[in-house]
C-alpha cells in the first residue's frame, strides 16, 4: 500500500539506474542473509485491518465503560472538540522539526505561543518547547543543575514524595554519571518534609526535587523551604500539576528555579499513558544551561517578524558529546495542543476548571468522610486529589469496586508498603455529582460486603 | 585572513601576546570566521584561578557551532574581558584587539617555544 | 501577511470554552494559596481555530509537497492511522488501570513487539522509549549496565563513526563513556583498519548507522561486527535507516546486539513538527534482562476456556525506567495499524521502492552535482552542494532556491563528512512524476548558480517570509511574546 510505482515506471527507473532487477540493487547485503524470511501475516486492507483495531479497542474497559477516579500522574479531564479538529490538520501532523523556518512559521509560531503560555501559566520566565513527559523533564533538572555547578555539585535532594516513577527515571538517568548521589530524607509524613529537609541541604547540593501539590496531594507552601536552599547554594526545582496553577499560585511565587511537569492535563487525552508532554520553565539566567529545542522571535530579510529555532548550539547536532542531554525532539503536535486547549479555556475557563476540580474533590472527599471506617488522611489542603484510610486493603476495595464498574483510585501500597489501607483518589470536572454519588454508595456496599 | 607578527599561535586557533610577565590571549582570524556571527561567550576561569596550557578558558557560540578556546600557556588569571559577554560580536570584527580574552601571568615561558609564529600558523591553516 | 500573536488577538471578556454549572456546594478555597492573577488570553473559539488553522497555512508539510529530507523518512502518513489511534476504547484508557480491563491494549503491544523482532531479527523488545534518541540511550545505558554487571570496569570508551548523527556521541556522554571517532574510507564505509586499531579491552562498544548516514550499506558490516565482538565489546544499531531494510536483511542476522527502531521514520507514524515520536529498543537474548521496565509480557497462559492474560514486567537487571508509565501508546498503535496494512510482503516492497527512488534520482543528478560516493546507494544519498568554479553559492542557497520551486530542500550540512552536505531521502511514497520533477528543478538550479547566483543567495523569494535573522535571535532573545500587562487594564 501507499507505493505508487507502475510496472512501467519501474522498468524505466530500472534502466535509468543501469540495473536489470530491484535485486541487484541489494548487492552490497551479504548474500547468506539476505531476502530472510518473515514470519508475519500478509498485507490487509482498509476493512479488514479497522476491523481487527476494532477488536482490540473494544476488549478494553475505558472510562466510557467505567466511572474513573484514577489519578497519580494522568488526569481524565475534558478535552474540547476544537483541540483534535486542529490536530487533524495535515499541515501541522505531517510537517517535520522546523529547521527551514521559512516554510515552517505555523509550527515555529505555535512552539511560541506555547512557551509563552505556559510560562505565563507557571509564572516562570522562559520555557522550552517540552520533553518528552514529566519525569524525563524533571530527571532534566538534575542534569542541568549538575553541569551548572560546573560539576562541584554532586547532590540531588529528592523529597520521597514525588510520583514513584519520577524517582525511577530520575535514577536511570543519573546512573551514568557516577559522582552524582540522589538523597531522599528520611521523612515519615509529608507534614514533616519542610522540617526535616533543611538539615539535608549543604554546599554539596545541587538540586532540591518536589512535587506541587506532592503526590499524595497535598499542598505546602515552599517558601521558607527554598528560602533556606538558596542559601545553601543550590537549586530548587518543582514538579507541578499544571491544573492547580489556574486558581492557585505557583511556586515561582516561591522563588523556585525550575518548574517542570507532565501537561497531558491540558488538552491530551489518557491514551494508556502516552504520548504526554514534559513542560520545562526556567529563569532567564539558566536558558543556555536548559536543553531542548527553544523557538525565539526575529526579523526576515524584509524586516518582517517571523520565528526560527534559537540557541541550537546547545544541542546535540553542534555540542555533539559535549551536549548535557541527546534530546532531539520535543512534543510538536501535543505541544500544540496545548497550546490549542490553553488558548480556548484561557483565563476564564483555566480558572473555571481549576475551581470545579477543586469544589467536586471537596465534596467527595466530605461525602467519603462521613462514611464509618473512612476517613481522609490528608492534613495539609489538597486540590483535586486526596487520600483516603479504608477499614480493608485498598487492594481488595479496587477488586470490589471494579466490580461494579468503578475505578476506585491509586492503590498507595504500591508507593509506600506501610499505606496498605490507603487509597489516592482524583476528582475532574468530568466527574459528575450522580458518580461521586454512586461511588460514596459503592464504598458504603463494599464495607457491609 | 590576517595573522599578526607580534604573537604566537596554538594548533587550536588561539593566540598569545606576550606583555612582560604575562600573555595576552584571544582567538585568531580565521577561528572567527570558521564560527561565523558569535552570540554569546562564557568564561569558565575567573581572576585568580590556574589555568593550564590547553585547559578549556572560555566556550564560545555561534549560530552554527559551540568551540572551546583553550588557553594557550599556563599561569594565573590576572583579567578576563568581561565586556565581550555584552558585545561578543567583537570577537568576528576585532579578535586581535578590543576582543582579547584573557590576560594570564606566565607561569613558564619555555611552554611559548611549543607554539607556532604568524609564519608557521599561516601554513598551518592553509593546508587545513 | 504575518499571523498576529494569540495575545495580539486577545480581547478582555472573550470566551471560548464553556463548562457546565457547579453541581455540588462551594466549599471556601484556601486563602493563602490563591494566585493574583492568571495572564492567559481571552479568544473566542472561532478566534482559536481561525488563528491556528491560519498558521497551519504557513507550514510545507508531507500532505502539500514532496519532503526528500534525508535520514528523517518523510513517507506518507496514512490516514487510516489517525482512525485507529483515535478509538475510545484506546483513548480513553488509564495507564493505571488493573490490566484485566487493558488487554486489548497490552495485546496490541506484544503484537508491535513481536513484529519489530520479527522484521529485525531480535529477541526481546521495549516500547518504552519516547524517541529514537531516547531508544539510544536506552542502548547507551544497556551497554554501561551490561559491562558493570560483568565487572568490566576497563571498558571506557564507545566508538562513533565520524559520519555519525549528533545524537550517538551526546548519548554516550550521557551513559559514562568517552567517544572515539573512527574515519570513514574513501569508498564510504566505516575505515576498518582504523577500527582493528582501536579495539581493545578499553572499548566497550560501536555505535553504527546501517546503511550509514552517506546511504551506503556497509560493505564489511559482518566483519566490523565481528571485530568488536572479539575485543569483547558490544555493537549498537542506530536503526534510523531501516526502511531501507525491511524484508531485505535482518540486522540482528549482521551482528548487531542491540538496535533501537524510529516509528515516525520507518513505520509512518506522523511527525507533528517535531514529535511526539516513538523509539522502540530491540535486544539479542543476552541483553532481554537489561530492558527497560515494564515491557509486555504473557504472564498466564491460555487453557481451553481463556485466552492469553497480558501484564507488565521489568527485567530482572533492567536499567531502569525511562519514562512515566508504558510507552507512547498513541504512536505504537499507528504503527502496528501500518505493518497490519503492509503485511510482510508490503514491507518489504517499501524498502525496494525507497531504494529504487533514492537511486533513479542519483543516477540523474550525479552528473550535475559532485557525487563524493559513487556506489549504488540504499534508501538515501549525498550530493555535494557545491561547485568549485562558483564559489559564492553554497548547499544552504541550493536548498532556499529549491523552496521557491515548491519542494522541501533535502537535509543541509548533514553527514558532517561531506563538504556542504545534501542529503536526500524520497522515500517509496513518492512516484516517478515527483522524482521527474524535483530532478528538472535541481537541474535548473545549477543552471541558475552559473548565470544568476544572486537567485540562489537571497532565496527563498515566495516563501511565508524570507531569510529569518538568526543571529538577531540568538543575540536578543526574545522566547515570549508580547502580553497585556493586567495592570494597565
Amino acid at each position: 500500500m501507499y507505493i505508487p510505482h507502475t510496472d512501467i515506471e519501474r522498468q524505466q527507473m530500472l534502466d535509468v539506474i543501469g540495473v536489470k532487477t530491484l535485486e541487484e540493487l541489494f548487492r552490497d547485503v551479504p548474500e547468506e542473509y539476505r531476502n530472510p524470511n518473515l514470519n508475519l501475516p500478509v498485507g490487509q486492507s482498509e476493512m479488514e485491518v479497522l476491523d481487527q483495531m476494532r477488536l482490540l479497542a473494544e476488549a478494553n474497559n475505558s472510562t466510557d465503560d467505567l466511572i474513573s477516579f484514577l489519578g497519580a500522574g494522568a488526569y481524565d479531564h475534558f478535552v474540547p472538540s476544537a483541540v483534535d479538529m486542529l490536530l487533524k490538520r495535515g499541515d501541522f501532523f505531517s510537517a517535520y522539526t522546523p529547521y527551514q523556518p521559512e516554510i515552517s512559521q505555523g509550527t515555529l509560531q505555535a512552539i511560541f505561543e506555547y512557551q509563552t503560555l505556559i510560562s505565563n501559566l507557571t509564572g516562570m520566565e522562559i520555557s522550552n518547547a517540552s520533553h518528552y513527559d514529566g519525569a524525563t523533564a524533571a530527571a532534566e533538572t538534575a542534569i542541568t543543575a549538575y553541569y551548572h555547578f560546573k560539576k562541584k555539585r554532586k547532590t540531588v535532594v529528592v523529597s520521597p514524595f514525588i510520583h514513584p516513577d519520577y524517582i525511577q527515571v530520575l535514577r536511570t538517568y543519573l546512573q551514568a554519571i557516577e559522582d552524582i548521589q540522589i538523597l531522599i530524607p528520611d521523612v515519615n509524613s509529608p507534614d514533616e518534609f519542610l522540617d526535616v529537609t533543611p538539615n539535608y541541604l549543604n554546599d554539596d547540593t545541587a538540586l532540591l526535587l518536589f512535587q506541587y501539590p506532592d503526590f499524595l496531594g497535598n499542598l505546602y507552601d515552599y517558601t521558607t523551604l527554598i528560602e533556606q536552599l538558596h542559601q545553601a547554594g543550590g537549586l530548587a526545582a518543582s514538579i507541578v500539576y499544571p491544573q492547580v496553577l489556574g486558581i492557585m499560585k505557583s511556586p515561582a511565587a516561591m522563588d523556585a528555579d525550575f518548574i517542570v511537569g507532565e501537561a497531558q492535563s491540558l488538552g491530551l487525552p489518557l491514551n494508556f499513558g502516552g504520548p504526554y508532554i514534559g513542560f520545562f520553565t526556567t529563569k532567564k539566567e539558566f536558558i543556555r544551561k536548559i536543553s531542548g529545542r527553544i523557538v525565539g522571535e526575529t526579523i526576515d530579510a524584509d524586516n518582517k517578524r517571523g520565528y526560527v529555532l534559537t540557541l541550537t548550539a546547545r544541542e546535540q547536532h553542534i555540542r555533539r558529546e559535549k551536549a548535557t542531554s541527546n534530546i532531539c525532539t520535543n512534543q510538536g503536535l501535543n505541544a500544540l495542543a496545548v497550546a490549542i486547549y490553553l488558548s480556548l479555556l484561557g483565563k476564564t475557563g483555566m480558572n473555571d476548571v481549576s475551581t470545579i476540580c477543586y469544589q467536586k474533590a471537596h465534596y467527595l472527599a466530605t461525602q467519603i468522610s462521613s462514611l464509618k471506617g473512612f476517613s481522609i488522611v490528608n492534613k495539609a489542603p489538597f486540590f483535586n486529589e486526596f487520600v483516603i484510610e479504608c477499614p480493608l486493603d485498598a487492594a481488595d476495595v479496587n477488586k470490589r469496586m471494579a466490580g461494579i464498574g468503578i475505578l476506585a483510585g491509586f492503590d498507595l501500597s504500591q508507593f509506600d508498603v506501610n499505606r496498605k489501607n490507603q487509597l489516592l483518589i482524583a476528582v475532574t470536572e468530568k466527574s459528575t455529582r450522580e458518580s461521586m454519588d454512586y461511588y460514596v454508595n459503592a464504598l458504603q456496599e463494599v464495607l457491609n460486603a | 585572513m590576517e595573522t599578526l607578527g607580534d604573537r604566537k599561535y596554538a594548533k587550536t586557533d588561539e593566540w598569545v601576546k606576550v606583555e612582560g610577565k604575562n600573555g595576552r590571549i584571544g582567538i585568531s582570524d580565521y577561528a572567527q570566521d570558521q564560527l561565523s556571527d558569535i552570540v554569546f561567550i562564557e568564561f569558565l576561569k575567573e581572576p585568580g584561578e590556574q589555568v593550564n596550557q590547553g585547559e578549556i578558558f572560555a566556550t564560545i557560540e555561534s549560530v552554527k557551532a559551540a568551540a572551546d578556546v583553550n588557553s594557550p600557556i599556563s599561569g594565573t588569571v590576572k583579567e578576563i574581558n568581561e565586556s565581550l559577554m555584552d558585545t561578543p560580536e567583537l570577537l568576528n570584527s576585532n579578535p586581535f584587539d578590543k576582543a582579547w580574552m584573557g590576560v594570564i601571568e606566565l607561569n613558564d615561558e619555555k611552554e611559548l617555544e611549543s607554539l607556532m609564529d604568524a609564519g608557521e600558523y599561516d601554513s598551518f591553516c592553509e593546508s587545513r | 501577511m504575518p499571523e498576529s500573536t494569540i495575545y495580539e488577538i486577545s480581547s478582555p471578556g472573550r470566551m471560548g470554552f464553556k463548562f457546565p454549572n457547579l453541581d455540588v456546594d462551594s466549599t471556601e478555597l484556601p486563602e493563602s494559596f490563591l494566585r493574583d492573577d492568571l495572564p492567559l488570553p481571552e479568544l473566542s473559539e472561532l478566534d482559536v481555530v481561525r488563528h491556528f488553522t491560519n498558521l497551519s497555512r504557513l507550514n510545507y508539510s508531507i500532505d502539500s509537497g514532496f519532503y526528500p529530507l534525508g535520514s528523517c523518512t518523510m513517507k506518507y502518513n496514512p490516514r487510516i492511522n489517525e482512525v485507529t489511534s483515535r478509538l475510545s476504547g484506546f483513548c480513553n484508557t488509564h495507564p493505571l488501570q488493573p490490566i484485566e480491563t487493558v488487554q486489548g491494549n497490552l495485546l496490541l503491544m506484544y503484537l508491535l513487539q513481536e513484529w519489530l523482532m520479527e522484521i529485525t531479527g531480535f529477541d526481546a523488545a521495549t516500547l518504552q522509549p519516547a524517541a529514537g534518541a531516547h531508544g539510544e540511550l536506552v542502548g547507551g545505558l544497556i551497554i554501561y549496565a551490561y559491562h558493570k554487571l560483568n565487572k568490566d570496569i576497563k571498558r571506557t570508551k564507545i566508538l562513533i563513526p565520524d559520519s555519525a548523527h549528533g545524537t550517538n556521541p551526546a548519548t554516550s556522554n550521557m551513559s559514562g563513556f568517552e567517544i572515539v571517532s573512527i574515519p570513514t574510507d574513501s569508498r564510504g564505509n566505516l575505515d576498518l583498519d582504523a577500527l582493528k586499531g582501536l579495539c581493545d579491552e578499553t572499548v566497550a562498544g560501536l555505535m553504527l548507522t546501517n546503511p550509514n548516514t552517506l546511504g551506503l550499506f556497509e560493505e564489511q558490516v559482518v566483519q566490523v561486527n565481528k571485530i568488536v565482538h572479539d575485543a569483547g565489546g558490544l555493537v549498537y544499531g542506530d536503526g534510523a535507516n531501516l526502511n531501507a531494510l525491511l524484508g531485505i536483511v535482518k540486522p540482528h542476522d549482521l551482528g548487531f546486539d542491540i538496535m533501537h527502531i524510529n516509528l515516525h521514520k520507518t513505520f509512518s507514524t506522523p511527525h507533528g513538527g517535531g514529535g511526539p515520536g516513538s523509539g522502540p529498543v530491540v535486544v539479542a537474548d543476552f541483553l532481554k534482562d537489561f530492558l527497560p521496565g515494564p515491557i509486555v509480557e504473557i504472564i498466564e497462559e491460555a487453557n481451553d476456556e481463556l485466552p492469553p492474560l497480558y501484564g507488565l514486567v521489568t527485567p530482572k537487571h533492567s536499567i531502569g525506567r525511562m519514562k512515566a508509565f508504558h510507552g507512547h501508546f498513541g504512536i505504537i498503535v499507528r504503527a502496528l495499524t501500518y505493518m497490519m496494512i503492509q503485511g510482510k510482503d508490503g514491507l518489504r516492497s517499501v524498502s525496494e521502492h525507497a531504494v529504487l527512488n533514492a537511486n533513479y534520482l542519483m543516477a540523474r543528478l550525479k552528473d550535475t552535482y559532485t557525487l563524493p560516493y559513487d556506489r549504488i546507494c540504499m534508501h538515501e544519498f549525498v550530493l555535494e552542494g557545491v561547485w568549485e568554479d562558483i564559489p559564492d553559492v553554497h548547499a544552504l542557497d541550493i536548498a532556499k532556491r529549491l523552496i521557491d520551486y515548491g519542494f522541501h530542500p533535502p537535509t543541509n550540512y548533514f553527514p558532517l563528512n561531506v563538504h556542504e552536505a545534501l542529503m536526500i531521502e524520497p522515500t517509496e511514497t513518492e512516484n516517478k512524476d515527483t522524482l521527474d520533477r524535483f530532478t528538472e528543478v535541481m537541474l535548473k538550479i545549477a543552471g541558475e548558480a552559473k548565470v544568476t547566483p544572486e537567485l540562489l543567495r537571497e532565496a527563498p523569494h515566495h516563501a511565508p517570509v524570507k531569510r529569518l535573522d538568526e543571529v538577531k535571535a540568538a543575540r536578543e532573545l526574545v522566547l515570549c511574546c508580547w502580553t497585556p500587562n493586567p495592570e494597565n487594564e
